[in-house]
């Protein structure tokens, strides 16, 4: 069995049975176990999680992307102010990138005040933090590959038999 | 009134409707019907391909192309070719991009078939086969291939098959309906074959992305027959553009010159904006391509040992995206079981006999579904299947 095939199924569908994935993979479900076990070891797979739109839930949620400029330092190069930075409960996506700033934070509160009061009290305060810009998310269109808002696009009309 | 029935030629009263039709009427009359009974992919066309197709018609590109079909687009065909299955093609004599893989089969057999020519087609095979050599005033030789052959063409059947009339063998692996599938191993013994009797093979290529554990290989790719091969294939079902009607035709410039005649006079040339959109598919689409193969591959397996334990005994298909159970244990016909099937549980599965009378005693499930519905849909095939064996 390829990882990959395993990969993809769960990656469409984390509730996916494990009698279903046996099938589908042709393998035993003790084999499958075995597997989703090792891959949760080594940290390919990082966890089972939902995506979920709370644009439609009564839950307020403000979602900011917050560009960071930063200063590395002998030893630890990035990784030293990166760590100080992604702890925050608030950050919850955060990657080091080429170009004119060096992190990128996906920051989440529950309202704007929140996600501004974060980045001026903690992250710009930080030693080794020399700037940020703060953008707002108006609106989500596609998180994870799923596309968030009404699209006629995945409907699917195919002819109920064809040869 | 006059009688138009009389009007009719004998060629079009000869061609039998499709059997598949039959079935659609069925179906199409009832609501919420789960349908397993269809050919083509559930993918929508990558949108890269769509937006290139778009962006060709913003640009004005609205006219009629080169008989053969852009130059552009018959280079990338010819790369492709060479690239993944190891056949090189001269894009300015020996490919014509076609309206679908079926354009391809037709001229093909029109520009070889003469009346009282006889053609080898398969069975159970793809519903347009048949008719197609009928049209052509051709006789259809059928070969009834076996289900304990995995549907293979065997050496034995293809020699027992050939007369001094053999003018053309006409194959599709792998095959639409049965997922059946030829190895470089199994080409091997009927090459030989092949050359001996000088027949042209017209090979209908159209699911060679859709191979699972063997690679694929062409017919075209055995050095010694490579010129009495005619490929067929097209974007339909791997990039998943049946809708965009584009295929394309390859083999030896006289063939392919003949062919084009009869393309030009009767298309002209393949539709403009899905060949800008196919150009994009064969430059940028190869993930895609991998990421639907991979997805058909999982639900092959599902689907495979859905039915094998429910009872029905299904082999494992090599490639395409059909699997073909045999339900001969029920002790009903292909017909009656699918519908039966339908009226029990609304499940829509074609009967194996639409594709021949070697379709018998097997039903053709198409496996281009998600598993969450071919899960919902082998269950109730299930429920059908065990109410059947408590009779």
């Amino acid at each position: 069995m390829e990882d990959r095939l395993l990969l993809r199924l769960l990656q469409k569908n984390a509730r996916m049975k494990i009698t279903d994935l046996a099938a589908a993979l042709d393998e035993s479900k003790d084999h499958i176990i075995e597997r989703l076990t090792e891959l949760e070891k080594e940290k390919v797979i990082c966890g089972y999680h939902t995506i979920v739109n709370w644009d439609l839930t009564n839950t307020e949620i403000v979602t900011a992307l917050i560009q960071i400029n930063a200063s590395p330092e002998r030893d630890y190069g990035y990784d030293r102010i990166a760590s100080h930075i992604y702890k925050f409960e608030e950050v919850d996506t955060m990657y080091l990138l080429s170009g004119s700033f060096e992190f990128v934070a996906i920051v989440k509160g529950k309202t704007m005040q929140e996600v501004a009061h974060f980045v001026a009290s903690k992250l710009a305060c930080l030693d080794g933090v020399t700037g940020t810009s703060t953008y707002f998310v108006l609106k989500q269109y596609k998180n994870n590959g799923v596309v968030l808002i009404e699209d006629e696009d995945g409907k699917n009309n195919r002819l109920v038999v064809t040869p | 009134m006059m009688n138009y029935e009389n009007m009719l030629s004998d060629r079009a009263k000869i061609i039998k409707p499709s059997g598949i039709r039959k079935f659609f009427d069925l179906a199409s009359q009832m609501d919420d019907v789960i349908s397993l009974g269809v050919g083509e992919p559930d993918f929508t066309t990558p949108w890269t391909i769509r937006e290139a197709a778009i962006y060709s018609i913003e640009k004005g590109k609205t006219f009629y192309t080169a008989n053969r079909g852009l130059l552009e687009l018959r280079k990338e065909i010819c790369d492709y070719y060479q690239r993944r299955f190891h056949v090189s093609y001269d894009p300015e004599t020996e490919c014509i991009v076609t309206v679908g893989g079926s354009e391809g089969i037709d001229i093909a057999t029109r520009a070889l078939i003469n009346p009282g020519d006889e053609m080898i087609v398969l069975d159970p095979g793809y519903v347009a086969y048949t008719p197609s050599v009928e049209l052509s005033g051709g006789i259809p030789v059928s070969i009834t291939l076996r289900h304990e052959d995995q549907f293979k063409l065997t050496p034995e059947l293809l020699k027992a098959a050939i007369t001094p009339k053999t003018k053309v063998l006409l194959m599709n692996y792998p095959s639409n309906p049965t997922g059946g599938f030829m190895t470089k191993e199994d080409y091997e013994k009927i090459v030989p074959i092949i050359k001996e009797s000088g027949i042209i093979v017209i090979s209908d290529e159209i699911y060679a992305e859709l191979s699972y554990e063997d690679e694929f290989c062409s017919i075209a790719s055995f050095d010694e027959i490579k010129d009495q091969c005619i490929v067929i294939s097209g974007f339909s079902k791997a990039f998943a553009m049946t809708g965009w009607r584009l295929g394309y035709v390859l083999c030896n410039p006289i063939i392919s010159k003949a062919m084009l005649k009869i393309h030009q006079y009767i298309i002209m040339s393949a539709p403009t904006a899905p060949q800008y959109g196919a150009i994009e598919g064969l430059r940028r689409c190869e993930d895609e391509v991998l990421m639907m193969r991979d997805s058909y591959l999982t639900r092959r397996n599902f689907c495979v040992k859905a039915f094998n334990d429910m009872g029905l005994e299904t082999f494992k298909p090599q490639g395409a995206f059909y699997v073909f159970p045999c339900i001969k244990s029920t002790g009903l016909t292909s017909d009656e079981f699918c519908e039966q099937l339908l009226n029990d549980q609304k499940v829509a599965c074609v009967p194996g006999t639409a594709f021949g009378k070697a379709g018998e005693g097997f039903i053709r499930v198409s496996y281009a579904y998600s598993i969450e519905e071919l899960k919902i849909a082998t269950e109730k095939i299930k429920i059908f299947v065990d109410k059947l064996k408590n009779k």
